[in-house]
């Protein structure tokens, strides 16, 4: 019998949503939400979940060195393991940065094998999908049995020892590692190349052997030369908003952003502003805006002559769940009015 | 989104507390921020404390549009 271990967020486990994100690390022997279906899957490749960890996405991603330092030293406790499942994780990008987290860390201190899934728009994907398996999984929990499924398939084949056929073949994505694979029937390289070739020379579809991947970096910008005289403009992910929301404004994979006026104010005023960011506890945000969209302080900055002025318009939308594509569009579509009002530089804030 | 600001020309500052992701998406300047729900002062402090904390990173991000960089640069805070 193999020996699995498992690694969940609190929502998952059960534990509780926003409200108890900062909830710390815990060993459980017994499986808890979705490694329960894990486990039962794995029934088939003689093996089992011995331990699930269950940690809140916001203790990790803010004590980080202290989360995986306190899980590894439990899991010292569980006894020898030979594969490590975290998530799924789905597009929840928090959640998504924690399973690669552990994962790593998991993976240099005990060297077994890691499985993770995430959608390819999770953050976690370009961070850690060379450390691990990163399954390419679904959007969101409604396809748990299916992405689980990936999971335990690839997790059965590496517990017997089988042959890992490659990232499109067993649905992970690529890793960046090359293997020496051994054709059947063989073809030489030289043969491989030339029909490449021809297929490219005639306009057929070819796939090559090699995909160099690409990171798109943008130019970095000027910096601006007298900040005394400069008009910035404020924007935030954080999805703070006037409090009827009047742009409506999703909560979750927004489509929608706002700019709102703050002439004449000195502060964000709870009760006037406030998040409907859906993806953290918005109690210290309604309370008090400024933590998100600090126009107190810039305020303070443009009387102090710090800065030439402070852009009259705060620009908004929220974060979690956005897709890439989305948020490029909305960034587009706010750029004219920020070359028309003659914005000198910008500062973004998220959460 | 800070990208396509930066891609139109505008220098732009990043203030998150996920640095890893902020780097790995390809942000240029970066300020850490001290968590999630309130990046920006912490309600278990009193308010000037807040305050405090907001004006010196909003500063540190205020002056890093000032810098010029040669590559990604995630700026020191001193709160």
């Amino acid at each position: 019998m193999k020996n699995v271990v498992c690694y969940i967020n609190q929502f998952f486990a059960g534990v509780g949503g926003e409200d108890k994100a900062d909830f710390e690390p815990e060993v459980k022997k017994t499986p808890a939400g979705p490694t329960g279906l894990i486990n039962q899957q794995l029934k088939a490749a003689d093996a089992q979940v011995v331990a699930t960890v269950v940690c809140g996405d916001n203790f990790m991603s803010t004590h980080r060195d202290e989360a995986i330092e306190r899980i590894l030293k439990a899991l010292d406790e569980v006894g020898e393991f030979d594969l490590f499942i975290a998530g799924p994780a789905f597009q929840a990008g928090r959640y998504g940065v924690a399973c690669g987290e552990i994962g790593k860390a998991v993976a240099a201190k005990y060297h077994v094998p890691v499985i993770t899934s995430m959608h390819p728009e999770n953050p976690g994907v370009e961070m850690f999908k060379k450390e691990m398996y990163v399954m390419k999984g679904s959007h969101s929990a409604g396809s748990m049995k299916d992405d689980v499924t990936a999971m335990t398939k690839l997790a059965a084949k590496i517990l017997k020892g089988e042959d890992i056929l490659g990232p499109d073949a067993e649905g992970y994505f690529q890793r960046g590692i090359r293997h020496q694979v051994w054709l059947n029937p063989p073809v030489c390289a030289a043969d491989r190349a030339i029909e490449m070739l021809l297929k490219k020379v005639n306009g057929e579809p070819y796939t090559s052997e090699l995909n160099i991947p690409k990171k798109d970096l943008v130019p970095i910008a000027d910096a601006l030369k007298d900040l005394s005289h400069a008009k910035i403009a404020m924007a935030t992910t954080g999805g703070i908003v006037p409090v009827d929301n009047p742009d409506k404004i999703q909560s979750a994979s927004a489509t929608r952003w706002g700019k709102y006026d703050v002439t004449g104010m000195d502060r964000l005023e709870g009760g006037v502003f406030k998040t409907i960011h859906a993806g953290f506890d918005p109690a210290a945000a309604n309370a008090d805006p400024n933590v998100i969209m600090p126009i107190d302080v810039m305020r303070e900055f443009e009387k102090e002559g710090k800065i030439g002025s402070l852009h009259k318009y705060f620009y908004s939308t929220v974060g979690t769940g956005t897709t890439q594509g989305e948020a490029k569009r909305m960034a587009k579509e706010i750029i004219p009015f920020l070359e028309e009002d003659h914005v000198d530089g910008i500062i973004m804030t998220s959460t | 989104m800070v990208k396509e600001f930066e891609r139109a020309g505008f220098p732009v500052v990043l203030m998150c507390n996920l640095l890893p992701v902020a780097q790995t998406v390809g942000v240029n300047r970066m300020v850490p921020t001290i968590s999630i729900p309130y990046p920006l002062g912490d309600p278990s402090t009193t308010k000037e404390e807040q305050h405090a904390l907001r004006k010196s990173r909003v500063g540190t991000a205020l002056d890093s549009l000032a810098t010029d960089i040669k590559k990604q640069t995630i700026f020191k805070v001193e709160i």
